[in-house]
């Protein structure tokens, strides 16, 4: 250690996607039960580098290259949970998780159900989620709305390098199947975070105000919260004060963090890249105007991706939900019937 | 198009590639090409009768399970049942060469083999009497769930055999699928993996025949489904499913080598099922009765009775020693099952999450609400 003072580590600039990589760093040697499986993770580090080292560090059986084949990778996982491990799998690719849907949907989130409780699996499934990196198709897709409608997952998706690090600690540690969605196009973002001062960042099941405001509340989470802050900026010069909540946590849905900022502010639009057809954003929406109808000024609005399969990426950037859209949005809540 | 106008069809277009060779190990794998038999063959002279009994009074006391599970279905007791008349021989040899500490991967049929390894049957049938899904703790039996999903079960044996290696047990895990099953990707998957990670896992294909309806001819071109090992590198048997004494060797020389960390062994079990896939099924519309009495000819129980018998290893008392104890277990069975489960609502949320979600909570409290008042 190179700080002068070994207590306070200095933070330094580091990405999110290092922050990941350390989070499974640090589990692994705490606890010899978990292991890193999936294609491509051991020698090459992952196809984002997300496990660099981990192999070299750990050895290829607690950082495994498997097969190219997600139904047996996560089956595998499933076996190796019930036998007492803990298995941290990537997916590589959002749309390269599909063929592992029947074991995440008939099995994964089920088996603790099905056993009543006898047996829990404790397996963290990363999927690098959502556009804006140029992909080519099968590389962009925002996925949460299937893994949010399956009853016995967690989903938690972080937006912050800090984020990055607890949350994956906290998943790796739940003794319940954790959807750990990854925004890939904020892999290269940069925070001053040191591993070994990680701030205190709560759990799994939280949302967090990331900026207070008073005009209304953007809700929204991963890929889409530095846009909302952004937008967030640009909306004082309309004179609008924004309140932007990151839900980190799809599953559990923290309510109540919504609920009490939208009676706050009386105007609320949610935000997320995935398509609104039957996204996420159309639960809070229905939600918040559940619990929050006669503190509302104006309908619950929503900024989302299309209803439309991945664009090419030249076309993404029309796609995508940008400041723009949001602004125009939030003028909309200038409701006068 | 011809193949001369392919660009780089031409022999001028052709490059040498650098120098590679195929696997040499492949041809050990291949199956035999008739089903392995031990009963009413010179092989049988070497039967232990010991254990060939033991195997008579477990087919009896399966013969008996499955007559009183299909009667519990016409009675309404049990939702469906999935008949193994006819494939008894291969649920018992399953169970009887697992030691204590090895995991037995069931599909839906497969609740005798559950019960052969020592599940109270009223457990194994909870599943299809429309109580929980899994009736018993799968960790204290090491009896996986009953997977409905075809051979998605399989890469998890794929997975516990290989974290039990890593921890240093030496644990065995032996996975069951029928012949539909081997068509499924999760049946290609897990065989790769077993293979390439030389897990100690056994894959037990009952082929019975048919997936419900659909004949073997129109499941898989393969010679067999025990040449598609050789594919995966790994060895491939034909065995007769009907011969208790070839099952138990078979399986036991594949139980053996994985243990000793010879990897994986996918054998294929040439039986038939008798009876209907379940009572929602109507045989008579895919099969002929000329071709079920003359499996009735090849019956599992009756092919060791008179092996044993000829050999003077049973007589007419041991016989009825083993209908006997049959009968108790059956016994037991219904009345079991009449006693009709308390099943409580509230646990439908119980163990969704090991901590309940706001949601849950709420409704939960709903159908609390809903009961009570149904209650006054």
């Amino acid at each position: 250690m190179t700080t002068t003072t070994a207590a306070k580590p200095v933070a330094k600039p580091a990405t999110m996607a290092q922050a990941l990589g350390r989070a499974m760093r640090d589990a692994m040697a705490e606890d010899p039960t978990v292991h890193v499986m999936g294609e491509d993770v051991g020698t090459l580090g992952g196809v984002f580098r997300i496990t660099d080292g981990l192999a070299k560090e750990f050895g290829d059986d607690r950082c495994t290259d498997t097969p190219l084949a997600e139904a047996g990778i996560l089956g595998a996982a499933v076996g190796m949970a019930m036998y007492g491990l803990r298995p941290v799998v990537e997916m590589q690719f959002d749309a390269f998780a599909y063929p592992a849907f029947e074991q995440l949907i008939s099995h994964v989130a089920k088996m603790r159900n099905r056993t009543r409780g006898a047996m829990p699996l404790p397996i963290t499934i990363r999927v690098p989620y959502g556009g804006g990196i140029g992909g080519v198709e099968h590389h962009c897709d925002s996925s949460e709305a299937y893994y949010v409608a399956t009853p016995g997952l967690t989903v938690v998706t972080p937006a912050t390098v800090e984020d990055a690090y607890g949350l994956l600690r906290a998943s790796i540690a739940s003794d319940d199947p954790v959807i750990f969605l990854e925004p890939k196009r904020l892999y290269w973002s940069k925070a001053d975070w040191s591993p070994e001062s990680p701030a205190a960042v709560p759990g799994i099941g939280k949302a967090l105000v990331r900026r207070a405001g008073t005009s209304a509340t953007l809700i929204t989470y991963g890929p889409s919260l530095p846009v909302c802050l952004e937008a967030a900026e640009a909306a004082r010069e309309e004179g609008w004060d924004l309140e932007v909540v990151d839900l980190r946590s799809l599953v559990p849905f923290d309510e109540e963090t919504v609920v009490a900022s939208v009676r706050r502010t009386g105007r609320a639009v949610v935000v997320h890249e995935a398509g609104g057809f039957g996204g996420p954003g159309a639960e809070i929406a229905a939600r918040v105007t559940e619990r929050c109808f006669h503190h509302l000024e104006a309908p619950v609005l929503r900024v989302t991706g299309f209803d439309i399969p991945y664009p090419p990426p030249m076309l993404e950037k029309h796609h995508l939900p940008g400041v723009d859209r949001i602004l125009d949005t939030v003028a909309r809540l200038q409701w006068e019937n | 198009m011809t193949v001369q106008e392919l660009p780089g069809a031409g022999a001028s277009h052709r490059f040498t590639p650098p120098a590679w060779s195929p696997r040499t190990d492949a041809a050990p794998l291949l199956p035999d090409p008739e089903p392995y038999r031990v009963l009413g063959t010179p092989a049988a002279d070497g039967l232990d009768p010991e254990l060939m009994r033991r195997c008579y009074a477990e087919l009896v006391r399966g013969r008996r399970y499955n007559a009183q599970a299909t009667a519990l279905t016409k009675q309404g007791r049990l939702a469906v049942y999935p008949s193994t008349v006819g494939q008894e021989a291969c649920e018992i040899a399953a169970a009887m060469v697992l030691e204590e500490r090895d995991w037995l991967f069931p599909s839906y049929r497969d609740t005798l083999a559950a019960v052969a390894r020592g599940l109270d049957p009223v457990q194994a049938l909870t599943l299809l009497r429309g109580d929980w899904h899994t009736g018993y703790d799968p960790r204290e039996h090491r009896i996986a769930p009953l997977s409905t999903p075809l051979a998605t079960q399989l890469p998890h044996a794929v997975g516990l055999a290989h974290a039990a290696r890593l921890r240093g047990d030496d644990v065995v895990a032996l996975a069951m699928v029928g012949d539909g099953g081997t068509s499924e990707g999760d049946f290609h998957e897990a065989m790769n993996f077993a293979a390439v990670w030389q897990a100690p896992v056994v894959f037990l294909v009952q082929n019975n025949g048919f997936a419900i309806s659909v004949p073997l001819a129109k499941q898989t071109a393969a010679p067999t489904l025990a040449h598609k090992a050789v594919g995966y590198g790994m060895p491939g048997r034909l065995v007769d499913g009907n011969d208790i004494a070839a099952m138990h060797e078979v399986l036991s020389e594949a139980v053996r080598r994985a243990r000793a960390g010879g990897g994986p062994t996918m054998i294929e079990a040439v039986t038939y099922r008798m009876e209907a896939h379940t009572n929602a099924d109507d045989a008579t519309r895919y099969r002929s009765d000329a071709e079920v009495e003359a499996w009735k000819a090849h019956d599992p129980v009756a092919l060791l009775e008179r092996e044993l018998t000829a050999r003077g290893l049973l007589d007419a008392e041991g016989i009825q020693v083993a209908k006997d104890a049959a009968d108790a277990m059956a016994a037991a069975l219904r009345d079991g099952m009449n006693a009709d489960p308390v099943l409580d609502p509230m646990d439908l949320f119980a163990h969704v999450y090991e901590e309940q979600t706001d949601r849950l909570r709420e409704q939960a409290e709903m159908l609390r609400a809903e009961l009570e008042a149904g209650n006054e």
